[in-house]
């Protein structure tokens, strides 16, 4: 089981979901995604995405505008 | 089998190109399938060298509103409509292109990005698509 991170700060949409779709696809099953960004919007809409995809929301966070996601796989 | 979205791209103008590759990448990246049908003028933006060559829908004024909106765009970091056609087909997005258009308008296979089309067909491969989509639009 690995940790991969994946950096989205300072871009916006649709990046932020399209690197965290790519990064989901690249994991394999039990591995955790930590995705960082900056994009307000992609803070709801990742959490919208790993649902509709049927994958484990682990935690959202926020410090400072910069919010952090972890999912798991 | 996974739901889907289809949209006819029938504008060959830029912001309604960001609008498909925008929304096609949201859908494949929640999971959806993705297929983007180009006829009329969309089908030129798929001609070599033509994908960031759209006008924009409203004030374009000879090209200097586009400049402007470029303009703002990269400030905002927005991604190239270069970028985000290769994300959809990284993510597995198809594209048919539209054989009458190409007819109509003289446009032969190898004028076309052949690289980024899945499949050539007419609108029966538009209505195949389309009815098993739960979203479908017309931009």
């Amino acid at each position: 089981m690995s940790k991969i991170k994946v950096d989205c700060c300072g871009e916006t949409c649709p990046i932020p979901l399209i690197k965290t779709r790519k990064a989901i696809r690249e994991a394999s099953p039990g591995d955790i995604i930590e995705v960082r960004g900056t994009h307000q919007a992609s803070k709801k809409e990742i959490p919208m995405a790993v649902k509709a995809l049927g994958l484990k929301l682990i935690d959202v966070k926020e410090e400072g505008g910069e919010w952090t996601i972890i999912i798991q796989r | 089998m996974s739901e889907k979205l289809t949209i006819v791209v029938h504008s060959g103008d830029m912001d309604k190109i960001y609008s498909t590759l925008i929304i096609a990448n949201g859908a494949l990246s929640m999971g959806m399938e993705a297929s983007l049908y180009f006829t009329f003028w969309g089908l030129q933006r798929l001609q070599k060298g033509g994908l960031e060559k759209g006008s924009l829908s409203k004030m374009h004024m000879l090209g200097i509103g586009k400049s402007m909106m470029k303009q703002r765009m990269n400030k905002a970091n927005v991604a190239s409509l270069e970028r985000l056609m290769k994300d959809f087909k990284e993510l597995g997005g198809k594209i048919i292109a539209c054989e009458m258009t190409m007819e109509i308008m003289g446009i032969k296979k190898e004028d076309l990005r052949e690289d980024l089309i899945t499949e050539y067909g007419a609108v029966g491969t538009y209505i195949q698509e389309a009815r098993e989509s739960t979203i479908n639009l017309f931009i």
